[in-house]
C-alpha cells in the first residue's frame, strides 16, 4: 500500500538529510588531519629525498609498516561492497542510509592503498614500467588490475545512486550546498529525471553490486597471494584468501559502524540512523568476528599441531616469544571481546557498538602489521653478516608519519564527502518512506 | 681494480682513437686532399708533441699525436638486450665443497670489492651451520644466489626486472627495477639486498656505463644480488669468489660440458656430485638451484668460532 508524503513531509527530510557547513568542532577536526597529512608529505618528501634509508625496513624486514597499512586499506575497502551490494542482493531494505558511507569509506581507502604501495616503491618515478613492462604471471599485476577495477566500480557506485540527490541539491540552493552548485551541474547535468533514464540506472546499479562481489573478493584474496605465493613460515598457506577476505569484512563493518555514530551525532540523524540500524550492524559484526576467529584458528592452529621447522620457530614467537603480547592482544581485542560484547542486547546499542567498532578497526591494523613483521623477521637461513639493526625491525618516524599522513588522508577525502554529498540518500530515503 | 680499470680505459682509447683516426682520415681525403688527415676541426688545439701508434684502414700502423684524440666515454661491453639473453649453449653450474671452508671468508670480500657492494651489504654470506643443534657436528656454508631454475624471484617480478637466461643465470636490470622488493619476499635463500640510500661510490665507479652482468654501478633504491660474474663467464674466466678462495671451496663449470673447476683442479662435474653426494639447499621447496653443495665429511680444517673472520 502506498503512503503520500506531503510537501512538508518532504521537505522536512531534504532539510533533515543535506550537507551542512562544517561547526567549530568540524573544522579543528579537518585542520587536525590536515595537519597530520602535511607531515605526512614532508616525511615523504624525505624518503623521496634521501631514499628508504629513513625507513627502518632493511634486508630482512624489507616489508614492514607501509604494506600493513595498504593491506588493512584493501581490508576496509571490501566494506562498500558487503554494505551496498551483498546486502542489496539480499533484499535488504534497513541497509539504504548506510550504503552511501560504505561506498564513501571504499573509496577513500582504495585511493589511499594505491598510494601506499607506490609510497612504498624504491623507485616511484619508474612506476609507469608496471604498464610498459608487466608481466601477468606477477600477483603485483594481478593487484594492480584488481585495484583499479575496484577503484571504478566503487566510484559508479557511488556516482549513480548519487545522481537523484544532485538533482534535490540543484534545486535546493540553500548556503550549504550553494558553494559546490557548479560541481553539482558538473556531475548531474544530463540527470533530466526521465523514466528511462531510471530504468537505465537502476538497471546499472543492479549490475554494478552483482560484478563488485566478485571484483571485492579478488581485490582481497589477490593481496592475501602477495603473501601466500611466497614459501615463507606464516605466509604459506592455503587459507589465506578466505582468512583476508573474512578479516576485511569485519574491518569493514566496524569502520561503518564507528562513521554510523560519528555522522548520527555530527548531523543529529538519530530518525534515520535508528538504534535498530545500531542492533542490525552489531549482529552482523558478531557473525563476521566468529567468521574471522574461526579462519584465525585454521591460520595458527593447523601448523602449531605440527610445528614444521620453520613454522614452529614463527609461531613460538607469535604464541609466547617477543610477539606474544601484541598477538594475544590483537585476537582478544579485535575478536574476542566485541564477539562478547556484541551478543548482548545491550551491546547492540549505539555507544558499546561505536567502542566495539574502535577495536575492530584498531585490531585489524594491528593484526595486519603481525601479518606482514614477524614472517619476515623468520626467513629459512639464520640472519647473517648483517649489521644488528638488520635483525630487528621498528618503523622510523617517517614512516609512522607517512601511515599516519594516509589514515589521515582516508578520514579526509571521507569528511570532505560528507561534507559536499549527502550522507543518507535522499531520493531513496523520500521513496522508501512512501512505499512504507 | 683501479689499476685494471686503468689499463682497460687506456685500452679503449687505443682502439676508439683507431676507429677515430679512420673515419678521420677518408672524410679528409674526400674533401680536401691537401688537408693532413689528422688536422682537427677546432684550430685551438695545440699538438702536445708526444705521439700514440694507431691502426689505419689499411692496415698500417701510424703515429697520431695525443692531444688530437678525443676520449670516448665509457660504453657497456656488450648491450642490455645480449646481456638478457645469456650466452648460448652454456648452463652454468656452482659446486660447493663444504670440507674444505675454514670461514676465511675471501669470497666474500673480492665478491664486495668487485661489485662495490655497500657497507653492511653481502652477496656471499658464510653461514656456520648446525652450531645448536644436539648431535650433529657444526660447519660452514658459504651461501651464493643460488641461480634456480624455477626462480621465485623470476616469477613474482611485475615489471622482469630480475629474469632468467638461457645459460641458467638469473639477473637483475637495475635500469628497470621498480624497487617492490617482492623479489626479496619471494627468495627462500635470503640473498637478495636491497640499495636503501644512494650508494657510496667513487666517481669513476659511479660514472661506469651500468650493465646488468656487471651489477656495477649499485643504483639506488633498486636490488642487487650475486650475479655469478656473468661478465666474466662471458670473458671465459672464473667468477671472483671462485679465484679467491685459497683453500678452493667454490668450483665453477657448465653442465653442458660436465665439467667444473676451482682453478687448480677440474672435475666432471656428474662424477664429483655422484662421488660425494652432493645436495642442494631447501631442495623440497622445488626451486632447482643451480649451486650444488658437497657434504663436509672428511674436513680440511676443525670448525672454530669466534674468529676474526666470524662476525654477526
Amino acid at each position: 500500500m502506498e503512503n503520500e508524503l506531503t510537501v512538508t513531509e518532504e521537505q522536512k527530510i531534504i532539510a533533515d538529510l543535506l550537507p551542512r557547513p562544517f561547526g567549530r568542532a568540524g573544522k579543528i577536526w579537518v585542520a587536525a588531519l590536515s595537519v597530520v597529512c602535511l607531515l605526512g608529505v614532508f616525511a615523504y618528501y624525505r624518503q623521496l629525498r634521501y631514499g628508504l634509508q629513513v625507513t627502518a625496513m632493511r634486508d630482512y624486514v624489507s616489508w614492514g609498516l607501509y604494506i600493513s597499512n595498504f593491506v588493512f586499506f584493501v581490508a576496509i575497502s571490501l566494506v562498500g561492497s558487503l554494505i551496498t551490494a551483498i546486502l542489496r542482493i539480499a533484499n535488504v531494505t534497513w541497509s539504504t542510509p548506510l550504503t552511501r558511507i560504505a561506498e564513501m569509506i571504499a573509496i577513500a581507502a582504495i585511493m589511499f592503498a594505491a598510494m601506499i604501495i607506490v609510497i612504498d616503491m624504491g623507485r616511484p618515478e619508474r612506476l609507469l614500467n608496471v604498464f610498459a613492462h608487466g608481466r601477468i604471471q606477477s600477483p603485483i599485476i594481478w593487484d594492480v588490475v584488481v585495484i583499479t577495477t575496484y577503484f571504478f566500480v566503487s566510484l559508479l557506485l557511488l556516482y549513480l545512486p548519487l545522481l537523484p540527490d544532485i538533482q534535490i541539491l540543484r534545486a535546493h540552493q540553500v548556503a550549504a550546498v550553494k558553494p559546490f552548485q557548479k560541481l553539482y551541474k558538473f556531475m548531474g547535468a544530463f540527470w533530466k529525471k526521465t523514466p528511462e533514464q531510471h530504468r537505465i540506472s537502476s538497471k546499472a546499479i543492479s549490475i554494478l553490486c552483482i560484478t563488485i562481489i566478485p571484483v571485492a573478493f579478488c581485490i582481497h584474496t589477490v593481496t592475501s597471494w602477495l603473501f601466500a605465493t611466497t614459501f615463507r613460515p606464516g605466509w604459506d598457506s592455503t587459507n589465506f584468501g578466505a582468512y583476508f577476505i573474512s578479516g576485511a569484512f569485519l574491518a569493514g563493518s566496524g569502520a561503518v559502524v564507528v562513521a554510523m555514530f560519528v555522522v548520527r551525532k555530527a548531523y543529529q540523524l538519530d530518525k534515520y540512523i535508528t538504534d535498530v540500524h545500531f542492533d542490525k550492524m552489531g549482529r552482523i559484526l558478531v557473525l563476521l568476528a566468529l567468521l574471522y576467529l574461526y579462519f584465525n584458528v585454521n591460520e595458527y592452529l593447523v601448523p602449531a599441531f605440527k610445528m614444521k621447522e620453520g613454522e614452529g620457530a614463527h609461531l613460538n614467537q607469535l604464541f609466547r616469544g617477543d610477539w606474544a603480547l601484541k598477538f594475544w592482544t590483537t585476537i582478544l581485542v579485535s575478536m574476542v571481546i566485541p564477539i562478547v560484547m556484541l551478543v548482548f542486547k545491550k551491546g547492540r546499542k549505539p555507544l558499546p557498538m561505536f567502542i566495539a567498532g574502535l577495536m575492530v578497526v584498531a585490531g585489524a591494523w594491528f593484526k595486519r602489521y603481525i601479518i606482514v613483521v614477524p614472517s619476515m623477521l623468520h626467513p629459512f637461513l639464520p640472519m647473517h653478516d648483517v649489521p644488528a639493526s638488520y635483525k630487528y625491525y621498528f618503523p622510523s618516524w617517517e614512516e609512522w608519519a607517512i601511515a599516519g599522513g594516509s589514515l589521515a588522508g582516508a578520514l579526509l577525502v571521507i569528511t570532505l564527502l560528507v561534507r559536499i554529498f549527502p550522507v543518507i540518500p535522499i531520493r531513496e530515503t523520500i521513496d522508501e518512506m512512501k512505499t512504507d | 681494480m683501479s689499476n685494471s680499470t686503468n689499463e682497460l680505459t687506456s685500452r679503449r682509447a687505443f682502439l676508439s682513437g683507431a676507429a677515430m683516426a679512420a673515419v678521420g682520415s677518408v672524410a679528409a681525403i674526400a674533401c680536401n686532399s691537401n688537408k693532413h688527415p689528422f688536422t682537427p676541426e677546432d684550430e685551438s688545439v695545440v699538438p702536445s708533441g708526444e705521439k700514440v701508434k694507431l691502426l689505419s684502414v689499411n692496415g698500417d700502423v701510424i703515429e697520431v699525436d695525443k692531444a688530437f684524440l678525443k676520449p670516448v666515454p665509457d660504453m657497456p661491453p656488450i648491450s642490455n638486450d645480449e646481456a638478457r639473453v645469456g650466452i648460448a649453449g652454456k648452463k652454468f653450474v656452482m659446486v660447493i665443497d663444504l670440507s674444505r671452508c675454514k670461514n676465511l671468508k675471501k669470497c666474500q670480500s673480492a665478491c664486495n670489492h668487485m661489485h662495490h657492494i655497500q657497507d653492511g651489504q653481502n652477496w656471499i654470506k658464510v653461514y656456520a651451520m648446525g652450531e645448536e643443534a644436539e648431535h650433529t657436528a657444526p660447519y660452514w656454508q658459504p651461501t651464493t644466489c643460488m641461480h634456480c631454475d624455477v626462480p621465485p624471484c623470476v616469477k613474482v617480478c611485475p615489471v622482469d626486472a630480475t629474469f632468467k637466461r638461457q645459460d641458467g643465470v638469473v639477473l637483475i636490470d637495475s635500469d628497470r627495477c621498480i624497487g617492490c622488493r617482492f623479489c626479496m619476499a619471494a627468495c627462500p635463500y635470503s640473498t637478495r639486498v636491497f640499495n636503501w640510500s644512494e650508494p657510496v661510490l667513487t666517481e669513476d665507479v659511479a660514472s661506469t656505463h651500468y650493465n646488468c652482468e656487471t651489477s656495477v654501478p649499485q643504483k639506488k633504491g633498486t636490488v642487487g644480488k650475486c650475479d655469478f660474474c656473468a661478465d666474466m663467464t662471458r670473458k671465459g674466466e672464473l667468477p671472483h669468489c671462485v679465484s679467491a678462495c685459497p683453500n678452493g671451496v667454490f668450483f665453477f663449470g657448465d653442465i653442458n660440458e660436465d665439467s667444473v673447476s676451482n682453478g687448480a683442479e677440474t672435475f666432471r662435474f656428474s662424477e664429483l656430485i655422484r662421488d660425494k653426494a652432493g645436495y642442494r639447499l631447501l631442495e623440497d621447496l622445488g626451486t632447482h638451484p643451480n649451486v650444488y653443495y658437497l657434504p663436509p665429511v672428511n674436513r680440511n680444517f676443525p670448525f672454530e668460532v669466534g674468529k676474526e673472520n666470524d662476525k654477526g
